[in-house]
């Protein structure tokens, strides 16, 4: 495989690094607010991979105007589903959030180590 | 107008829609009034298209009018019936006889707010079972999951949170992965319809993304099932949360995961993809042995009684997964029914001790010692379904337990092994439902614990004896399950030819 066919899953190389990135620091980190981060870049490389894939080349916004009719298109698929996705997202990260409130409410610290010797 | 054909879509859009309107229920009681309806409901939506399939019908339901594979299916089959058969039913008895024990624990203002997220639970872990789709099932999980995580958070333990945390971190990365492997097959196959995805999957000339995709799919599902070493999240979510939430999710959010993994790997994979079978066998296997043995052995020593139980619930998915990876029709009928047995009498052993909590605080072993001498009808129910998990002949976990040895037994070279384990493991699974029973029944009570006043409150302990009966009724009289899992047994290996 050469260089060109190497940039040629630019995004795909960029998917995978943050991907990694952000599961690594959901187990490295010990904070719970660092976690969660890492859970929303986590998330967020798999949009990069959908979006990714449903580019077309020179295809354009999936919107039929006039005089646009033979246009090639983007797949809209794709972008519909990441956009639950992200919500889907958003929802987890609040709920996360909401519970590291409660988890500093009862115990004084957001810090598993912490928390661990609480009990 | 007959409703029949609707059945499907209405069996998640009724707790689905009613669940914020729940919210609106302020005066006390009426949540729950309006959740046991629900449920109800639910249960007999459910009840019914189990009755239709066993006589040979097929639901499928093109939502909005949109014709598959462009619009949204839903469809039931025998194996989304069982499915939708213990979610309904474990959703409705926790919710009907639970009362005295959620008002116990959750505060009269909240209860709207609970029972609404139970109902949205409900609602979620129906549509999995439901959907045709594999983005669709995505959906429906994260609802159930969410639901879920703020169910098992919502009672009076602190522990619950860290618990409750560690599972939304490890629920949604097995729901990534998930999403992950369904966007790799879309990228290969053009669709999300799991029939079309099937049918076209069969054309791709690229094989490698579908294999990262159905290796994806299978990690993701088995970190939602608590397949070993995944299930870490398990034992003290189970054990935190509050009681009743405990009988309805140890009775089915694993089981919801599992279906959803066997579906997908015997419905779309097996057929297409060059030696899925002993790859999916040479994975699952071991981890199913390892989880049956480890898991018992630990429960064995385990000395609170939630979390004793919640072990043994990581061992019996063992089985599940054991009997699924002989990819065999007998294999996976010995699964699917330990599914529903499991079910059976996990919720009853659950209900019984939601029974026991009302009067002790503490739940640790040493706590609860000589409980039976004044509650001796909620501790009979505690031992009936205790047998039943470990399997002696008349109750239900019995039946289970000899197919899947059946089964075991055509396995060639790796019987006898299979054999062993299965019988060891049943002796471990004896050893730690003997100490509930020691506990229960001979040993003096602690000196400092308040001797209880009296049973269980009435509706639980109903519920309990409801569970032990079923028990040994489908332990003695097991057709109508088993006929559902032989039927989704040939379903899920008829397309592997």
């Amino acid at each position: 495989m050469n260089l060109l066919e190497l940039l040629g899953y630019f995004n795909y190389w960029v998917f995978a690094i943050v991907l990694t990135v952000g599961l690594y620091t959901v187990i490295a980190k010990i904070n719970l607010v660092k976690k969660l981060i890492g859970l929303s870049i986590f998330q967020s490389a798999v949009f990069l991979m959908y979006i990714t894939m449903d580019k077309v080349e020179g295809g354009t916004a999936p919107i039929i105007q006039k005089g646009m009719e033979n246009q090639v298109f983007s797949n809209p698929l794709p972008q519909v589903l990441i956009l639950t996705a992200i919500v889907v997202g958003v929802s987890t990260l609040a709920l996360g959030l909401a519970i590291v409130v409660r988890i500093f409410e009862a115990y004084g610290t957001i810090e598993e180590d912490e928390i661990l010797d609480a009990d | 107008m007959d409703l029949t054909p609707h059945l499907p879509v209405l069996q998640v859009v009724v707790p689905l829609l009613s669940s914020p309107l729940l919210l609106l229920l302020r005066p006390r009681g009426l949540a729950w009034a309006g959740a046991a309806a629900v449920a109800l409901l639910s249960f007999a939506i459910a009840l019914n298209m189990a009755l239709a399939v066993a006589a040979g019908i097929q639901f499928s339901y093109a939502v909005g009018g949109w014709e598959p594979p462009y619009g949204i299916a839903l469809s039931v089959d025998a194996f989304s019936a069982l499915i939708l058969l213990i979610v309904t039913g474990a959703g409705a008895i926790a919710i009907l006889a639970g009362k005295p024990s959620v008002d116990r624990e959750i505060d009269a203002e909240r209860q709207p707010l609970f029972y609404s997220a139970w109902i949205l639970a409900m609602a979620g872990l129906t549509g999995i079972a439901l959907s045709a789709d594999a983005f669709n099932i995505f959906v429906f999980m994260e609802i159930s999951s969410l639901a879920s995580y703020v169910l098992i958070a919502g009672g009076p333990d602190r522990r619950a949170l860290p618990a409750v945390f560690k599972y939304l971190i490890m629920g949604t990365i097995g729901a990534t992965f998930y999403l992950i492997g369904v966007g790799l097959v879309y990228m290969m196959t053009g669709t999300l319809n799991l029939a079309d995805m099937e049918a076209r999957i069969g054309g791709v000339t690229d094989i490698n993304p579908l294999l990262v995709a159905a290796g994806f799919i299978t990690i993701g599902l088995a970190l939602k099932a608590a397949v070993f070493p995944l299930h870490v999240w398990l034992p003290n979510a189970y054990t935190h949360a509050p009681h009743m939430i405990t009988v309805f999710l140890a009775a089915c959010a694993t089981k919801v995961a599992i279906y959803v993994l066997l579906r997908f790997d015997f419905f779309v994979f097996q057929a297409n993809l060059d030696r899925h079978d002993v790859q999916f066998s040479l994975f699952l296997m071991p981890l199913a042995l390892l989880g049956i043995l480890v898991a018992s052995a630990v429960a064995m020593f385990e000395g609170h009684i939630k979390r004793l139980l919640a072990m043994s619930s990581v061992a019996q998915i063992g089985y599940i997964m054991l009997g699924a990876s002989f990819i065999t029709e007998a294999g996976l009928t010995a699964s699917a029914l330990h599914m529903f047995n499991h079910a059976l009498a996990k919720g009853g052993l659950f209900l019984a001790i939601a029974g026991l909590a009302c009067h002790y605080g503490d739940l640790r072993l040493a706590r609860l010692a000589g409980a039976a001498r004044s509650m001796p009808w909620t501790a009979a129910a505690l031992v009936v379904c205790g047998f039943s998990l470990v399997g002696i002949p008349g109750t239900a976990g019995f039946v289970s337990k000899w197919l899947l040895l059946d089964a075991a037994l055509d396995e060639g070279r790796f019987a006898a092994v299979l054999v062993g384990v299965i019988l060891v493991s049943s002796l471990m699974a004896l050893a730690y439902v003997w100490r509930i029973v020691e506990t229960l029944y001979f040993k003096p009570a602690a000196q400092d614990v308040a001797t209880p006043t009296g049973e269980a409150p009435l509706p639980l302990l109903l519920a309990a004896w409801l569970a032990a009966i079923a028990n040994i009724g489908f332990g003695l009289f097991p057709q109508f399950p088993l006929e559902l899992c032989s039927a989704a047994a040939e379903l899920l290996l008829g397309h592997t030819l």
